[in-house]
């Protein structure tokens, strides 16, 4: 490393460990063990590993901060050649938001709801002294600009409840520049966006740092978004370093088997053709389904749709699109306004009430957020042995003999029966969640978002879970995603949906391959692909056509 | 899982309870005097016959206390178990089902709060006649208002959870939802609630007795021997502020175990394995 570069260091952490203590207990874990790392000004050096890896704990630090319940436990994190930790608070307080900014995951819930764009936007640099308010404006008006911001000469006037997720996520990375920092931390700032704005925010926050020559320390758990924007990538997991390497390098010759293994969950290859008997009856058929929630405008409009024994359809779209109303729609949580929907060739009662308890049994629901889709305060073997005793009436040794099939079935070990939910990683609730379903002996399973909320290596071992459950037990899968990847993997068709409508619908290789629709074409070209060059290429090929659209 | 660290608190307050319901078990046995027993000059001194000395009767009031504590404490605890069994089964339902049934409820609820309680239950009091039924049924239903906002405002919030839709999508009844998806986790608050309103109840009791439409004479209630003996507090005795104490030491008691029960109870829900 020459001189030159050693001195245009602006961040450096040595040794770093930062332990946490959890309510209760009296003993320490670390979370991050030991981490080095040393960032340059202008470059960027993205933090890549699941949660619980300490990525966003590393990123908090890099601002002197840690999380309630955490501290630094050891090492060093200088900050243009001054050690953070020997700061006081105060001294702190100057660096934060000034000199190192941060851009949180969901902007939505980190701007103040009362509060106009601008007043926030401005704070910083009103706080720190830098200038007046009236400057600040001008200023921030200039950032929206670059940031592409719609109307950037009153977009700050707007409250936040009046910008959509990704002018949000803009507006914030606005507010983090404010003060044009040296650093800026982004803590997974596309994560909570839908593919096809993942890409307008990820280009503008690109442009921005790349005209301020800022660092950054960018965090995600996605490989291919942070290829777009890094220099450099660290490989985290359970608070080590797992690999360390320029972006070229670690997209395509990954040296750690762990580096190796997520990257091929991108390139994972599509499903064999589902045989699906076409002269059979389907197991579910909608036609002309149209729905809404009381008063609103309709979310499902005259949907038309099937799904047969052993066959996976994809509902894809974005976040609105009404895809999860439709499953909604289906269970009967919300009964349909029009259309019918036959369920092995007879009328399906709209409202569930009026459903048999055999028909319930044969339609299950599989949800995206398994926190919330068990009881904390039932065991496993209640949450499984519930749908056993309530639709087959086991009890006794035949009810916990089938318990334990079931949590083998999902790859488990029976004394697994005994644990309360809060005691499982998510990837084992989701799994607790699937054998829920299979408890009751369904024909259909809806998967809603399955694989979202989870680290991608375990999302992989969930599909690859449902792919063998219906091989072996042939069960019809609705499955309803915002992620083109989990669709090429598991689904024989595929019906694209926009706002309340299907806009196209066919076998996975007639809507992917030759799209038809405008939307299905953008929408395959947001999924960020393996390539360092995708976005400049996208952007490239976007320009004109979307100068038209606009 | 790590053993929670017992702190000092909750073993004062398992003390004072066991010390409370004990003395009311066992006052016959342990009473040195009857409940109504005459035994003296008003307001006398405490003496070694007479360890906290007489009352306005001339009574013992030790005995008369521990007596007391038998009273009370059944009273309250009934009153208290049969205001939760309403409010809760009640704000459930409302909770759970919405529409007509939650709105019937609350404006069932916000009528019989616009009437001031004592007001209320003096005019149940003198209609039916002041009786142990009574006064225990009239108590309850005033306090499982309050009972009722609040497990209705907990339920609100748990019957959005994807696992009670799964029960629901289930096919379960609501009674079942109530009892094994709701229940469970709207334990903390409610038992918070459950201390506050059982040290409410005897003080409820206690302000009825002060009317006289209370615990009827010549049996012993703490609130009722703090009424019996007020004046005394003119002569310079100690005989209203010993009920008095009763009275807070057993409020303590009862709030020390439950506030240490809250965050201990909740660690099932600790974190996860990963």
């Amino acid at each position: 490393m020459s001189a030159k570069q050693l001195t245009s260091e602006i961040l450096r952490m040595d040794n770093l460990v930062i332990t946490a203590s959890s309510y209760g207990a009296r003993q320490t874990i670390p979370i991050v063990k030991g981490i080095s790392l040393s960032l340059k000004r202008g470059e960027v050096v993205g933090l890549i590993g699941e949660s619980g890896a300490g990525k966003s704990t590393i990123g908090l630090a890099a601002l002197g901060y840690t999380r309630p319940g955490s501290t630094i436990a050891g090492g060093e994190i200088l900050f243009d050649g001054v050690d953070i930790r020997r700061l006081s608070a105060a001294e702190r307080r100057k660096l934060r938001g000034h000199r190192v900014a941060y851009i949180a995951q969901s902007a939505a819930a980190s701007f103040n709801p009362a509060m106009r764009l601008d007043k926030q936007v401005c704070e910083a640099p009103v706080r720190h002294g830098l200038c007046g308010f009236e400057e600040a404006k001008t200023q921030a008006v200039q950032l929206y600009r670059e940031l592409d911001l719609p109307m950037p000469e009153t977009f700050g006037s707007r409250y936040p409840h009046q910008a959509s997720g990704g002018q949000l996520q803009r507006a914030m990375a606005a507010m983090a520049m404010s003060c044009r920092p040296d650093i800026l931390v982004l803590d997974e700032p596309t994560t909570a966006l839908d593919v096809t704005t993942q890409i307008e925010v990820l280009a503008s926050i690109r442009k921005l740092i790349r005209e301020h020559q800022t660092a950054g320390l960018y965090i995600t758990h996605d490989l291919a978004v942070v290829a777009q924007i890094a220099d450099r990538i660290i490989v985290l997991r359970n608070g080590s370093v797992v690999e360390e390497g320029d972006t070229e390098q670690i997209l395509n010759r990954p040296r750690a088997e762990y580096t190796q293994a997520l990257v091929s969950t991108h390139s994972k290859g599509v499903k064999a053709s589902g045989a699906a008997d076409t002269r059979e009856v389907p197991v579910l058929e909608l036609s002309k389904v149209s729905a809404r929630y009381a008063k609103a405008v309709r979310v499902v409009e005259n949907v038309d749709l099937s799904v047969r024994k052993g066959e996976t359809v994809a509902i894809v779209g974005e976040s609105g699109s009404g895809k999860s109303t439709l499953a909604r729609v289906i269970t009967g949580l919300l009964p349909r306004e029009a259309g019918q929907i036959l369920y092995n060739g007879v009328q399906l009662p709209p409202t569930l009430t009026a459903r048999s308890t055999d028909l319930l049994r044969r339609i299950q629901l599989i949800y995206q957020m398994p926190d919330v889709a068990l009881n904390p305060r039932q065991r496993v073997s209640e949450i499984i042995g519930r749908p056993l005793q309530f639709y087959l009436g086991l009890t006794g040794a035949a009810l916990r003999e089938r318990i334990a099939e079931l949590l083998n079935d999902i790859n488990l070990s029976p004394d697994y029966a005994e644990r309360f939910p809060g005691q499982l990683s998510g990837g084992q609730k989701q799994r607790i969640c699937i054998a829920r379903a299979l408890a009751a002996e369904p024909d259909l399973i809806i998967c809603d978002e399955v694989t979202s909320a989870l680290d991608p290596l375990v999302a992989e071992g969930i599909l690859d879970l449902l792919a063998s459950l219906q091989q072996t037990r042939g069960y019809a899968y609705m499955f309803i995603t915002h992620d083109l990847g989990v669709v090429r993997r598991i689904a024989d068709r595929v019906a694209v949906m926009l706002k309340g409508n299907i806009v196209a619908q066919g076998s996975l290789a007639e809507v992917f391959s030759q799209p038809c629709h405008p939307y299905t074409e953008r929408l395959l070209a947001s999924v960020p692909e393996m390539d360092t060059h995708w976005l400049d290429r996208l952007l490239a090929n976007r320009g004109r056509s979307h100068l038209e659209s606009a | 899982m790590l053993r929670r660290h017992i702190s000092i608190a909750p073993i004062i307050g398992i003390s004072l309870i066991i010390i409370n319901v004990s003395a009311a078990v066992l006052a016959p046995f342990i009473a040195p005097h009857g409940e109504a027993d005459m035994l003296g000059t008003m307001w006398a001194s405490p003496t070694a016959e007479h360890w906290l000395g007489l009352d306005n009767l001339g009574r013992d009031i030790l005995s008369r206390l521990l007596f007391g504590a038998r009273t009370t404490i059944s009273l309250a605890l009934s009153i208290t178990v049969l205001a939760f069994g309403i409010g809760v089964s009640a704000g459930f339902a409302a909770a759970l089902k919405g529409g007509w049934v939650d709105t019937v409820l609350s404006r069932l609820v916000d009528v019989i709060m616009a009437i001031p309680g004592l007001i209320f239950s003096l005019v149940i009091l003198s209609v039916f006649g002041s009786s142990v039924p009574v006064l225990t049924v009239t108590i309850a239903v005033l306090s499982s208002t309050g009972i009722f906002r609040l497990s209705r405002a907990v339920a609100l919030d748990l019957a959005v959870m994807d696992y009670v839709e799964v029960a629901r999508l289930r096919g379960e009844r609501l009674g079942w939802i109530m009892r094994r998806e709701v229940l469970p986790n709207a334990l903390p608050p409610l038992l918070a609630e459950f201390g506050l309103r059982f040290c409410f109840a005897f003080l409820f009791i206690a302000a009825l007795s002060f009317l006289g439409l209370g615990i009827q004479p010549p049996y012993a209630d703490w609130g009722g021997m703090v009424r019996e003996n007020a004046q005394a507090i003119n002569f310079g005795s100690l005989a209203p502020l010993i009920p008095a104490l009763a009275i807070a030491q057993l409020t303590i008691g009862v709030n020390l175990l439950v506030d240490w029960f809250l965050p201990n109870h909740s660690q099932t829900q600790g974190e996860g394995a990963s």
